[in-house]
């Protein structure tokens, strides 16, 4: 206060600001402690994080056993398991968790299958990598016969593989992709219907849509496992893998088809009126027009469509098929490795995580992308 | 004018070959989508007939009039025992289904709205808290976290001699969870009829109380006196009956509690997996409400003077409740689907007891599997009817 200096209107110097809004002080005043219910909050969650986290991360990580190749390891002083995670579990039964019971020698192809997918997605996601069209039509179209070649077996030199010997997250993730590419064109032909203007078109789709999406996925399982088999000519007998993919397909083919007309009814009149003004025909008009747009529209839509799929496979457990849960499931019931079905769960539950997170964090992504107008 | 150009003797419009006449093609597309859908459904029927017959399955209904012979392990509402029928037995699953769905509907919302406000807090901790908890529940198939609580925690729980005690009145062991169970004695009637009444009082005050808001512009504190009368009338009946009312406490004996009621572990861990893997979606939906009511609605309210509670219930809330409800109820309707799952942990529900038991009984695939689907089929209905009858009331209304 001795000395005041004078500045010239409009020529002081900037002031710092107050220390109490800046750095972490600050950061800590504004978002923790601000009012004193923001602080009974506060408080109230560093209790809450006091109570869960240590004891997670203990059973996860400092008490868990982590090496050896048997359950020796994983034994507490009178012989039963230990209280907390037993890793050499998920190691040692890492390959049927991913594959299955599929023959070692064999694995390749899985494997094969794999890389080309992976290279395939990338040059999708990946914005420089040219000729987008023609990945994204080879993996929709020939892709999926590759690979039924692939893992089934039986022709071109290749040893032919029964289903029940697949398992795992292999199976886990054919059941969950085809039922999605089956489901798109099903899907799309089902949203055009149910937008046309002939009524008994329209009818049939509607009945067809939401039947299948008013009942649970399970009773559809259930019909494709018990009722299949009736419906076709005696004799005739179909693979439970085939039935509990049908029934897959038929449910996601009732929700692709609403994400499909939620696209279709976002494309402006205007571009109908164009192409028709054009000459264009009703089959020209929706291939080369409106589709191309309003499937762009809905690929959010699709991958969401999709990651309930993926989560929901795990259902054909009940139906006798072993995916990744069920794989899980029937090694904690091995005698050796009894009492660690937890230890299964959480490693269970991380894959599935990472890939259901990632999906809807890409596909949150493309909706930021796509994003265009206002 | 353009009318009076066009010449009177104008002839008819070319003659258009019939199979480029519009109303044509559409009639052929729609006699071919007809045809295909009969001849491929006779197909399927005559083939099932033909299995079925070979088979020597019975058809027809008829099934549910015979004995069942099989116990169901939980049945709250009805008495039933092996001598029921069939029909009676689904009435048991269908009741079980429901009551997982209610508890899970109930406690669902809780959580969703508890969670959706927390995602919105200003503190910090508490919205990254609410954050990891809907991403970690989203992103987890819902069978796993059932299996979870089931096997992980609700069987991994001590025996009943060393149940974790909750207050001295619930216990929670692996058995399950034994809460105390309310005993109705004669007498009851009458506070039940006073809490009817008080419902119909307060729906005539309510009704009142906006006529004379919107005639006189005097409002009534409707809410305190609503509250009054559901409190006051109830326990006046019950202080005239001498209180007619008291709890069956679960009390331990030998290896088990007797009395109260009991939850089984089954139906615990069911309750529970639904209402948190849906209360992650609902928390969003919530979350997604009141943010899409703009900011300027609150600061218009304040600038007419309006105080921050009324703001809220006759500004913010009705907003957000009409962006809120319709993703709501497709909420309630995915966790009722989702009950289904109870299948995998032999909670005895409509599906384990007709699509499981019943099914490998008769063999009666087709009637079963229809009755099941058309339960489920039922409950939509209901409910998206309703969203429809609530989307209409609460539409904007443009002038």
């Amino acid at each position: 206060m001795a000395e005041q200096t004078q500045h010239i209107v409009g020529e002081h110097p900037d002031l710092q600001p107050p220390a109490s809004t800046v750095g972490a002080y600050g950061w800590i005043r504004e978002n923790l402690i601000s009012t004193p219910i923001n602080t009974f909050f506060t408080i109230l969650a560093i209790y809450l994080i006091y109570l869960l986290v240590p004891p997670v991360l203990d059973w996860l990580i400092f008490s868990a056993a982590w090496v050896g190749t048997d359950n020796t390891v994983c034994k507490n002083e009178t012989g039963g398991p230990i209280a907390a995670a037993c890793w050499p579990f998920v190691v040692a039964w890492f390959k049927p968790f991913m594959f299955g019971f599929y023959p070692d020698s064999e694995l390749w192809r899985i494997k094969l299958t794999y890389w080309i997918f992976g290279l395939g997605v990338l040059a999708l996601v990946i914005p420089a990598v040219p000729f987008k069209k023609w990945v994204a039509v080879f993996l929709l179209i020939p892709y999926p016969v590759i690979c039924y070649y692939m893992y089934a077996g039986g022709s071109f030199g290749l040893v032919a593989v029964e289903t029940p010997l697949w398992g795992g997250l292999f199976l886990t993730l054919v059941i969950a992709i085809t039922g999605i590419v089956a489901s798109l064109p099903i899907g799309i032909l089902l949203a055009l219907g149910r937008r046309s203007n002939m009524p008994v078109v329209k009818a049939v789709c509607i009945a067809f849509i939401e039947l299948w999406r008013g009942v649970p996925l399970i009773s559809v399982l259930f019909m494709s496992s018990v009722m299949f088999p009736l419906f076709m000519p005696e004799g005739v007998n179909f693979d439970k893998l085939i039935r509990a993919l049908v029934g897959v397909t038929l449910f996601s083919s009732a929700y692709m088809a609403e994400v499909v007309r939620g696209g279709l009814q976002a494309i402006p009149k205007g571009q109908y009126e164009g192409a028709q003004a054009l000459g264009l025909n009703f089959g020209k008009m929706m291939f080369f027009i409106v589709m191309p747009q309003a499937l762009k529209l809905v690929i959010p839509g699709i991958v969401n469509t999709f990651i309930g799929l993926f989560k929901d496979t795990t259902l054909v457990g009940v139906i006798g098929l072993f995916d990744f849960l069920g794989m899980v499931q029937a090694g904690s019931s091995n005698k050796d490795w009894l009492g660690y079905l937890t230890t299964g769960f959480a490693f269970a539950a991380l894959v599935y995580w990472v890939f259901c997170f990632g999906m809807s964090q890409y596909s949150q992504h493309l909706e930021r992308k796509l994003h265009t107008g206002h | 004018m353009a009318v009076d150009s066009i010449p009177q003797d104008q002839p008819a419009p070319p003659k258009v070959a019939l199979i480029n006449d519009p109303r044509a093609r559409a009639l052929f597309f729609q006699v071919l989508v007809l045809g295909s859908i009969l001849i491929f459904g006779g197909i399927i029927i005559n083939n099932t007939m033909d299995n079925l017959a070979s088979q020597g399955i019975a058809s027809g209904f008829g099934f549910l009039n015979t004995t069942a012979g099989f116990a169901i392990g939980y049945s709250p509402f009805l008495e039933y025992s092996e001598e029921n029928t069939y029909g009676y037995a689904l009435l048991v699953g269908l009741l079980n289904t429901l009551l997982v769905a209610f508890i899970g509907v109930v406690f669902a919302t809780v959580i969703g709205f508890i969670m959706g406000v927390a995602r919105l807090s200003k503190n910090w901790l508490i919205s990254t808290l609410a954050l990891i908890y809907i991403e970690m529940m989203r992103n987890v198939p819902l069978l796993l976290q059932i299996f979870v609580w089931y096997f992980g925690v609700l069987r991994a729980l001590p025996g009943p001699r060393q149940s974790v005690d909750l207050a001295g009145t619930i216990f929670v062991n692996n058995r399950g969870m034994f809460v105390p169970a309310p005993v109705f004695e004669a007498g009851f009637g009458l506070v039940t009829a006073a809490f009817i009444i008080a419902i119909v009082g307060i729906v005539v005050l309510a009704k009142w109380a906006k006529q004379r808001m919107e005639l006189t512009g005097q409002p009534f504190p409707v809410f305190w006196t609503s509250l009054g009368l559901i409190i006051v009338l109830p326990l006046l009946a019950a202080a005239i009956m001498g209180f007619p009312m008291g709890w069956d406490y679960a009390e331990l004996q030998g290896f088990n509690f007797q009395g109260g009621a009991e939850l089984p572990p089954e139906l615990v861990s069911l309750a529970l997996a639904l209402s948190t893997y849906t209360g992650a979606f609902i928390a969003e939906i919530v979350r997604a409400g009141i943010q899409s009511v703009s900011h300027g609605q609150t600061e218009a309210a304040y600038a007419l003077g309006v105080k921050p509670g009324v703001t809220l219930r006759l500004v913010v809330i009705p907003q957000a409740l009409r962006v809120i409800i319709p993703p709501l109820t497709s909420q309630y309707l995915n966790l009722t689907k989702n009950s289904s799952l109870a299948a995998a942990i032999a909670y005895p529900d409509i599906i384990l007891v007709f699509a499981g038991t019943v099914l490998m009984q008769t063999g009666q695939a087709v009637e079963i599997i229809a009755i099941a689907m058309g339960f489920y089929l039922l409950v939509s209905l209901i409910i998206s009817m309703f969203m429809n009858w609530y989307n209409k009331k609460m539409a904007l209304v443009e002038r």
